[in-house]
């Protein structure tokens, strides 16, 4: 670079702060995000000026107002043709408003607000002192079995503070897939990993076990975040840029002026290839596809029951929206590179995860390894590379979250002397004892399964049938057989349930509060209605399709 | 007009999901409903019929779309009705005859609690049944046909507290699945053929298809027809079928359902015309069936099963002339029509004299019950009249012109059928005199205690055997059981003369099914001369045997043959032998291949994926650093694959 180059950018640099352009923020476009992070600092203050006592209730309520009226205003832009025609991207060209982006927004909204109602959950654990507890520790910080622990039972204290992190971390999912340059998605990948680290350590029952697991998936997740955070800046070494289009731009080689300071590392395609590849692994981490699964099971495991539904439907929905639109919008002219070694990692997860799921005795495990093989699933319609793909992925997202917080609420009701009996040895008889719930829990793993009639059959036929025309057959008959092996391991479950004789000292299903029973009832509802008449549905996920650009 | 088609199923409809829905708060009326009902749409019925009667013969056919049922590109099933002249006489038949055996169910079923439920099964059939006949094509005459299949299995095995009872159920029902699937293979070949089901479509094209085709649809209708109407080989089902209720056996198993199967045929004419093996195929199976039927009649001893022996032997004739084709069709529906009314009768008289003798069916714990029972008397004879084909009768006006049309086939084959015709009338006139000789006339044998019978008889000794014997004490039955029966003696006496006199029944069918006159090779007097000849011989044997002679309240052992056709001819032992036996070596063989080859590989997959499972599963070692080093190896393969990719 020459010597008058180096002084331009110098002075460049130095202008007066006067001709900097303030950012234009569209806000309307941006409220959801808006709303949610906004109810997050309420509900830190809440925590701050609120007396114990009321706090559960103005927790609450907050979130529960919060995400409706998120998920209002995702309508109100859907609505508003944000979603197809007017796709827009906002904020200076870092967050998406289009079709994929509302559709998961959307989802994630719903999510989580099932996902709030498992949380305020207080009449499934015994009263502790007079006190209704919920499925959090009295008070997280206190070492467990330690005096200030049981003085804090006494007190009857209650880690109200979970509502706010779950807000925090919806509103990192909320941009996450909406994310259009790197450096946005990094923010928000770790804006909702961190608070969520904090959920799974706060178990009221096991809570060793459950810190165990905070701690497994904090230093994992560390651990994915610093190959993402190293392929982003591989990426921008490559493009100069850390905007999405930008850098599709240089890959497609269409990019017009080429900044000159950058312009000996750019379009090296070893930093591309290796960048893109780390990039997404982060993402593969968040979705659990193997071999960066191993945090799943422990952490599904360890969580408290609730966080685990939330976290498995929401993070989910999130990573594979942020994964999608990376794959589709920055890397699109990548795909002869990145198909090949997508198909491998779609292989390997279904399988893995359907295979080992085999063997599980913890339903909570079971369901983990389940969680792995849908994720596989999913890979082969975001393998497919057409708008078919993107709609059916996202009709299948949709699907699965319903069906897994639905799940894992059931999961909370079975309990024993110890809290909530995960063992599957306990599950025998269940259905002699509550035949409803063990109904509902059959359909709800049906549904995981594909049977016809269920969501998950309509998902995994989408997305099969994308993949399929997406010219990856092969894929498709893997992932059937996959599927198959899948099948057994439900299917157990619901034999034991309704064939095998009750253990006498089994546990009893616990009756829940309406917040519960809502949950589990929109969650069969919505996997019922998406798998008898899906083809609404479908159509608004097809619509949904477009990636703006 | 139209409108009123769907009128005539729904009532009885409405009447079968009234019954069987409303539960124990309709005990009471539910036999009311149900008969006023079945009535309604005999009422409709009678109204469709003077408006067709007030319109010329050529626009007399009625038809109703009601709604498209499974409108699939180029496939299309609509939910149509089609009244004409042939369907019309089977509205009339089973709505009238199905009404008077509602109201004679009423007496007969008075005893028992489950009546309503029973009452619902009558309504049900009746709709299965009317909408067999009416639709407008054969998908949905299959949905009747079936529906007719459901109600019988239900009806057979209402007394499913026997075990016979539900084993003849179970017997009725695998039977006709056998002729079922002929029929919904029939279907399938149609829509491949003609790319539609609807008949008009189907048989105006008939006429320019293959012969092979047609062939082998007319086979597969002619099994749905041996099937429903207990036809050789097909006809095992019917004698057991007798364990339903009295009026299930006189309404279903011998006036309209088991007469499907003659509909079938004669509604496909124009297939079966188009394809003379097949026709001579069914004139075949009519012929044998006819003998066999009257063969195992005479060898009863429970009144029931005699008679069901003649209703196989009735539809066997029945089948004959259908299987004439046009010089038949008319004769077989006119025949059909005349044995529902006396057929009907004579069970319902069956019924009766049961229902006077604690439900005894043995024959021969019977006799000299004319004394005490005078209207069943009078009505079972001139339904005994009838159907013998006493001349002047219902039975000699159809049966005679059957005779004469068999004869009227020509060559060798019009001789063989038409002498078997006449010899299935000797046996007829012999058999059914026997059942008249043995329960009105003679001793009055139920005034002893039974004596064990030796087993070889079919009919097992009554129960009480070994307690004090108190004789039954025969009476004449209550008014809603004799009224219909005379309603049915009515028809049975009347009906064939009015049909027959001036070829009224002839003009009236024939636009439908069309018809040709037959040339016998004798003149038609000589033909009813000697079916009068072989009744009179008939008689005249029976009378030898029974009449003059006491009848042993113990079944001797008989001659061979006798006891191979109280055995049904060995049915159930053929059956057995080869279907059975055959079966399950079959069923073994493949149980065999299935657990050895399919299981072992199953299996073996099974067990190797578990394995891995379990090996896998070690990997999963809840230590935080192994799982940091398989993702730092997972990112490393990923990283090392991308490159892989652009360098090859």
């Amino acid at each position: 670079m020459s010597a008058p180059a180096v002084h331009s950018l110098w002075t460049t640099a130095a202008d007066p702060i006067s001709k900097i352009d303030a950012p234009k923020i569209e806000y309307g476009q941006l409220s959801p995000t808006l709303i949610v992070i906004g109810a997050a600092v309420v509900g830190v203050l809440v925590e701050a000026f609120v007396p114990r006592r009321s706090r559960y209730y103005v927790q609450v309520f907050v979130s529960v107002v919060a995400l409706a009226a998120a998920f209002a205003a995702v309508v109100a832009l859907a609505a508003g043709g944000y979603g197809t025609t007017r796709a827009h991207i906002a904020a200076m060209g870092a967050v998406a408003v289009d079709g994929p982006a509302l559709f998961l927004q959307g989802t994630i909204l719903l999510a989580a607000l099932l996902g709030v109602f498992t949380f305020a959950e207080r009449r499934l654990d015994p009263e502790a002192h007079g006190n209704r507890v919920d499925s959090f520790a009295a008070q997280a910080a206190s070492v467990p079995g330690s005096d200030s622990e049981k003085a804090a039972v006494r007190a009857g204290f209650t880690t109200t503070e979970v509502f706010p992190l779950l807000l925090f971390a919806v509103g990192g999912m909320l941009i996450f897939p909406a994310a259009n340059d790197l450096l946005t998605l990094f923010v928000a990948l770790e804006v909702f990993s961190l608070p969520l680290y904090l959920l799974c350590a706060v178990a009221r029952r096991k809570r060793l076990m459950s810190q165990e697991a905070a701690v497994k998936y904090f230093l994992l997740g560390a651990f994915a975040s610093a190959f993402t955070l190293f392929g982003i800046a591989l990426l921008y070494g490559y493009a100069g840029s850390v905007s999405y289009a930008r850098i599709a731009q240089v890959v497609d080689g269409s990019v017009q002026n080429v900044d000159p300071a950058l312009a000996g590392t750019m379009g090296n395609d070893a930093l591309l290839l290796v960048g893109a590849a780390l990039t997404v692994m982060g993402l593969l981490f968040k979705v659990g596809a193997v071999p960066f699964h191993m945090w799943t099971p422990d952490v599904y495991q360890g969580a408290p029951t609730p966080v685990t539904g939330f976290m498995a439907a929401a993070t989910k929905v999130a990573a594979f929206g942020a994964l999608l639109r990376l794959l589709y919008v920055v890397l699109p002219g990548l795909r002869w590179d990145w198909r090949p070694v997508m198909w491998a990692v779609a292989v390997v997860t279904m399988l893995g995860g359907a295979i080992v799921a085999i063997t599980q005795t913890d339903i909570k495990r079971l369901l983990a390894y389940s969680s792995i093989a849908h994720a596989g699933f999913i890979l082969a319609g975001v393998i497919a590379t057409s708008a078919e793909g993107i709609s059916s992925v996202l009709f299948y997202l949709g699907a699965y979250s319903f069906v897994t917080i639905g799940a894992f609420a059931v999961v909370t009701l079975v309990r024993d002397a110890g809290g909530e009996a995960t063992h599957l040895s306990k599950w025998a008889g269940l259905g002699r004892r509550s035949p409803l719930v063990a109904a509902v829990f059959a359909v709800f793993l049906l549904a995981f399964a594909g049977i016809p009639l269920t969501s998950g059959f309509a998902g995994k036929f989408a997305v099969f049938k994308a993949a399929a025309q997406g010219g990856a057959g092969a894929l498709v008959v893997v992932g059937v057989i996959a599927s198959a092996v899948a099948a057994f391991f439900y299917i157990r479950v619901i034999v034991l349930m309704f064939f095998s004789e009750p253990r006498p000292e089994g546990p009893t299903v616990a009756v829940p509060s309406p917040l519960t029973m809502t949950a589990i009832a929109v969650g069969v509802a919505v996997t019922v209605v998406l798998g008898v008449a899906p083809q609404y549905f479908l159509d608004l996920a097809g619509q949904a399709s477009v990636f703006v650009r | 007009m139209e409108n009123l088609i769907a009128l005539l199923i729904a009532a009885p409809l409405l009447g079968a999901a009234v019954l069987l829905c409303g539960g124990r708060r309709l005990d009471a009326v539910g036999h009311w409903i149900g008969t006023v009902l079945a009535a309604a749409s005999f009422a409709v019925g009678v109204v469709l019929f003077t408006d067709m009667l007030g319109r010329s013969a050529e626009e007399r056919t009625l038809t109703r779309h009601l709604y498209s049922w499974i409108p699939v590109e180029g496939f299309r099933a609509d939910v149509a009705f089609h009244l004409d002249q042939l369907s019309m006489t089977f509205v009339l038949l089973i709505s009238g005859v199905g009404t008077l055996i509602h109201v004679y169910s009423i007496g007969y079923m008075e005893h028992d609690e489950r009546r309503r439920r029973f009452f619902g099964y009558l309504n049900l059939f009746l709709a299965a049944m009317l909408l067999l006949v009416l639709a407008d094509n054969y998908l949905l005459l299959y949905v009747g046909w079936e529906g007719v299949g459901l109600a019988s299995y239900l009806l057979i095995g209402f007394w499913q507290h026997k075990p016979s009872a539900a084993t003849a159920a179970k017997k009725a029902f695998l039977v006709n699945r056998v002729g079922d699937v002929g029929l919904s293979i029939a279907i399938m070949l149609m829509f491949t053929t003609f790319g539609t089901f609807a008949f008009g479509p189907v048989l105006a094209a008939a006429g320019d298809t293959g012969e092979g085709k047609l062939t082998a649809i007319a086979l597969m209708l002619l099994l749905a027809a041996c099937g429903k109407s207990a036809q050789v080989p097909l006809q095992s089902w019917l004698g057991d079928a007798m364990e339903g209720p009295t009026p299930v056996s006189a309404l279903i198993h011998a006036a309209t359902m088991v007469t499907a199967g003659v509909y079938l045929i004669v509604r496909s004419g124009a297939i079966f015309n188009a394809a003379p093996d097949a026709q001579l195929v069914v004139t075949v199976v009519g012929a044998v069936t006819l003998l066999f039927g009257a063969v195992v009649g005479c060898a009863k001893d429970d009144i029931k099963k005699a008679l069901a022996g003649s209703t196989m032997s009735q539809i066997g004739y029945m089948v004959l002339a259908a299987g004439l084709g046009p010089i038949g069709y008319v004769f077989a529906i006119m025949h059909l029509v005349t044995h529902g009314f006396f057929k009907a009768g004579l069970f319902l008289g069956a019924g009766s004299v049961m229902h006077g003798m604690n439900d005894e069916v043995d024959m021969r714990r019977y006799g000299g019950l004319r004394k005490y029972m005078p209207v069943t008397f009078v009505t079972f004879g001139l339904g005994y009249l009838a159907i013998i084909g006493f001349p002047g009768l219902s039975g000699f006006f159809s049966k005679d012109k059957i005779i004469e049309a068999a004869f009227a086939k020509g060559g060798a084959e019009g001789w063989i059928l038409g002498g078997a015709a006449l010899l299935g009338a000797a046996i007829t006139a012999y058999y059914m005199t026997r059942v008249m000789l043995m329960t009105f006339f003679g001793e009055e044998r139920w005034r002893d205690a039974p004596t064990p019978s030796p087993a070889e008889s079919d009919v097992e000794p009554a129960a009480e055997t070994r307690g004090e014997y108190t004789p039954p004490h025969p009476h004449e039955s209550p008014s809603s059981m004799t009224i219909p029966m005379i309603v049915l003696a009515f028809g049975s006496v009347f009906a064939g003369a009015f049909f027959g006199i001036g070829d009224r029944f002839l003009h009236w069918l024939e636009p439908v099914t069309g018809h040709a006159h037959g040339h016998p090779p004798v003149s038609a007097l000589t033909v009813t001369l000697s079916t009068v000849v072989v009744l009179i011989v008939g008689v005249a044997i029976a009378w030898a045997q029974y009449g003059r002679r006491p009848v042993p309240a113990v079944a001797p052992r008989g001659s061979l043959l006798t006891r191979a056709a109280r055995r049904d001819l060995l049915q159930d032992d053929f059956n057995h032998v080869v279907l059975v036996r055959g079966g399950e070596h079959l069923t073994r063989s493949l149980v065999y291949v299935d657990h050895t080859l399919v299981d072992g590989v199953v299996n073996g997959t099974a067990a190797s994926v578990g394995g891995l499972s379990g090996r896998l599963r070690k990997l999963q070692n809840g230590y935080a650093r192994s799982y940091a080093v398989s993702m730092f190896g997972g990112a490393a393969v990923l990283v090392a694959a991308t490159l892989l990719m652009r360098a090859v």
